[in-house]
């Protein structure tokens, strides 16, 4: 890897642009801790997810370990175990994987990718993280509620959620979760406002939409995404939290509850499962179309070739977008539905496969003929496309009616949704740590220990999710404490069983190198110097590494290029940064 | 789901004609080089506060359409009862009206630099917004006072549900309006206010109108009304 000397690109004085007014840290309380400065939020928000997602793959751990030796640990009862799997599943999409994205590499990656000095409320943004970890404490602080956090499965159906048979249902733990998500809520919203206008408003001169990496545009469609679809969760947790603490009816039907009619009538759960999965739904995209964009971004940068097909990438991803909020009821085959819906859903669900594949197919044909470095952010997005596509595919399985009726409730499912937006989403992130750390810190991460990391990883989730499928197919249901009794199931699955649970301690450990090496590279990792990527979008091109505040100095960079300009024919070098004015290229030959 | 799959609607048509004028077909990889370095960038005259009150208007607004699906749903279930609607609604709403209307005239005000009158129209907004408050708790009193409680009846508690999540956002505006009124009294420059008033005015002129929504599905006019345009498109 070769550093680019400092000044060779282009940072043209840009008097005419009007710069933004910063605020400035004090202290250094101001600077590190309640710092209203984006890259420091991001880290603050990268760091909480991240330890939320070690807590959640101990949760793991602990419900895979009864499922694959029942009855070996007796302290894991049947609630115990519908809390661990609640708490896991809410956990990792909402509290990790969507503040993950949106939150850390929004954050970090919106201003200095557009040429921004900070984001456009840098107040409001720093409020959005703290409110975010109150949101996480409150939601931690149910494991030590009387009762014990909820258990009502993480998608909090009603009316079991809120009844006496549920682990925290009657007790603290479903007050906990609603009010948590809803802190959390009020706190995204906060965010994604920034989000959404930074890349409306504080783009440098010269980057018009066009010309953003489709990391950011990747970002900012979800964002927007993100605002309209958490307020039907929002709405549903009101209404939850009414019929739980105030005793109204909107979710609860007549019920009888242990023998003894509850004083509840006429309320729908159906209801409550059409606003969850409003919201449920584009939350998958939520999490999927940030991966998309960072994932054309690293593929592009280590095969060294422009990204195939940018318009359409772009338009793919508005289109899915837009669909994913015409989908939700896919979620709710089994619910009981008009056929015609059922017929309306099936499609819509199908039409999105299209501009998905679009994106597939862009990625594989950027790989085609390029000049691939296996690096380690490369092996995480070419183990993404191989993971989404497998994921992507069961999807068209389960989006049809008919073959999603006997699959549903089954392993299948959890075996889909685990690749398509457990792993998949997963690699990415690690493929962008792997990638920005450099710019983050100034060190480079360990390349051995990052290797062992990823083919751990990869290999083992593979080994988790992919024998799933064919549990699933057997009719394993999903959901279930103990299947040890079931007649139908052969002792092969029991053994496919304990596989699995060993793989996934096996992927779990690995993950504590990852932390190491996070940990050990800050002090010891190699110096990256400014651009060790040799990439040409703007964060690479900031005076100095790790950007300080306000990140460019004292001009801001205009933009003269797209994003993707690598291995253009009859230039000095294999990339040409986004703000170099030369050389300027009368023919497009070469690209497309 | 009607409401919000209309009103997601209108953003996607709103956002479509917006992005078709943002060169969505452009080629970026063709386009370099010193004529083409900065393609006609459209000014960004809107602040960006601007901009970011009407993303958090959409957003307000998604979570009022996401409410009003889930009332028209629960509404279709045997249980529900309609409550009476209190006459005090009605002065309630020409309150709210007239507090928007005095901030469209602080508006009017604040551009011709006519300090007098944005002072007068912004205190007579908060009071009026202050009025409307207080109106809507009357309104629960009464209510309460003729046994429509909380949990009697579904209809119930999305009347006070809704009249409360709208009345918290007004009150949310108060912070704002009371903290640019007592600008006008600090800030000697005229022109710096014009972006906090006009901030206000939008907020409150929003709020209006999704009062005057949320009364048309109490009334019932709402429901008429789609009747009406499903009659016809029939």
């Amino acid at each position: 890897m070769v550093d680019v000397p400092l000044g060779s690109t282009g940072v043209v004085a840009a008097p005419d642009v009007e710069d933004v007014e910063l605020y400035h840290p004090h202290s250094w309380v101001t600077k590190y801790v309640f710092s209203q400065d984006a890259k420091i939020i991001a880290i603050q928000y990268a760091f909480v997810a991240l330890s939320v997602g070690l807590v959640a793959l101990v949760l793991s751990w602990l419900m895979r370990l009864q499922l694959g030796f029942p009855g070996v640990f007796t302290f894991i009862d049947a609630n115990a175990y519908y809390q661990f799997i609640t708490m896991h599943g809410m956990m990792m999409v909402v509290y990790v994987l969507t503040a993950l994205f949106l939150g850390g590499f929004g954050n970090y990656l919106i201003p200095l990718m557009i040429g921004a000095r900070d984001m456009v409320f840098p107040y409001v943004n720093m409020l959005s993280f703290w409110i975010y970890l109150l949101a996480v404490l409150i939601l931690v602080a149910s494991f030590f509620a009387p009762g014990g956090p909820t258990g009502a499965g993480w998608t909090l159906y009603p009316p079991q959620a809120i009844t006496s048979g549920t682990p925290g249902g009657q007790d603290w733990g479903i007050i906990m979760m609603l009010v948590s998500l809803m802190v959390f809520i009020i706190g995204f919203t906060m965010g994604g406002l920034n989000y959404v206008v930074t890349v409306l408003q504080a783009r440098a001169r010269g980057m018009t939409l066009m010309r953003m990496p489709l990391t950011v545009w990747g970002i900012f469609t979800a964002s927007f995404m993100a605002l309209l679809a958490f307020p039907a969760l929002f709405v549903g947790a009101v209404m939850m939290l009414f019929d739980r603490a105030l005793g109204t009816s909107f979710f609860m039907p007549a019920i009888v509850e242990m023998g003894q009619p509850l004083d509840r009538n006429g309320g729908s759960p159906l209801l409550f499962q059409h606003l969850f999965w409003f919201f449920g739904h584009p939350e998958v995209y939520i999490v999927a179309l940030p991966a998309f964009g960072i994932v054309s971004d690293l593929i592009s940068t280590h095969a060294r070739r422009n990204i195939f097909g940018y318009r359409m990438m772009v338009w793919a991803l508005l289109a899915i977008g837009a669909l994913s909020f015409v989908v939700w009821a896919h979620h709710m085959y089994v619910s009981g539905m008009n056929p015609y819906f059922g017929f309306f859903f099936a499609t819509t669900t199908l039409i999105i496969a299209i501009p998905t594949a679009i994106k597939v197919y862009n990625w594989i044909l950027t790989l085609w003929r390029g000049d691939i470095h296996l690096t380690i952010p490369m092996l995480f997005a070419l183990a993404f496309i191989v993971t989404f596509v497998n994921g992507g595919l069961t999807g068209l399985f389960l989006g049809n009616v008919v073959v999603d009726v006997p699959l549903s409730d089954t392993m299948f499912v959890v075996a889909h949704f685990h690749m398509v937006m457990g792993v998949a989403p997963i690699l990415v992130i690690f493929g962008a740590i792997y990638h920005w750390y450099p710019k983050v810190t100034g060190r480079m991460l360990n390349d051995g220990l990052g290797k062992l990391h990823f083919w751990v990883t990869f290999l083992g989730a593979y080994a988790i999710f992919f024998p799933m499928h064919y549990l699933g197919l057997m009719g394993i249901p999903r959901r279930y404490h103990d299947i040890a009794d079931m007649a139908f199931v052969p002792p092969s699955a029991h053994t496919l069983n304990a596989f699995i649970t060993i793989m996934a301690l096996i992927v779990g450990a690995i993950q504590l190198v990852f932390v190491f090496n996070l940990f050990w590279s800050l002090r010891h990792g190699r110096e990256a110097g400014g651009n060790p990527w040799r990439a040409t979008t703007l964060e690479w091109q900031t005076p100095e590494t790790p950007p300080p505040h306000g990140n460019w100095g004292r001009h801001l960079p205009v933009v003269y290029r797209w994003a993707y300009d690598y291995s253009v024919p009859g230039a000095d070098q294999d990339f040409i940064a986004q703000n170099q004015p030369w050389p300027t290229r009368t023919s497009g030959a070469g690209h497309g | 789901m009607g409401s919000i799959l209309f009103f997601l609607s209108i953003l996607a048509i709103l956002a479509t004609w917006w992005l078709s004028r943002q060169g969505l077909a452009s080629k970026p990889w063709l386009e370099q080089g010193e004529t083409a370095v900065l393609p006609g960038l459209p000014v960004q005259s809107t602040h960006p506060a601007t901009i970011g009150l009407r993303v958090l208007l959409a957003v307000i607004g998604s979570f009022f359409a996401l409410f009003i699906s889930a009332y028209v749903m629960r509404m279709q279930l045997p249980d529900w009862r309609t409550l009476p609607l209190p006459p005090i609604l009605w002065l309630n709403t020409a309150m709210l009206a007239l507090s928007s209307i005095a901030l469209h005239g602080a508006t009017v005000a604040v551009r011709r630099g006519e300090r007098t009158e944005l002072k007068a129209s912004l205190i007579a907004a908060g009071i009026a917004a202050l009025a409307f408050l207080s109106g809507q708790l009357v309104a629960w009193q009464q209510l309460v006072g003729e046994g429509y409680r909380l949990t009697a009846n579904p209809a119930n508690d999305f009347f006070y549900i809704l009249t409360g999540a709208h009345g918290l956002h007004l009150l949310g505006g108060l912070v704002a309006l009371a903290r640019t009124t007592e600008k006008v009294w600090r800030v000697p420059a005229t022109e710096q206010l014009l972006l906090p008033v006009e901030l206000c005015a939008t907020y409150w002129h929003f709020l209006l109108i999704l009062w005057l929504v949320l009364l048309s599905i109490w009334t019932g006019w709402a429901g008429e009304f789609v009747d009406i345009c499903r009659q016809l498109l029939t």
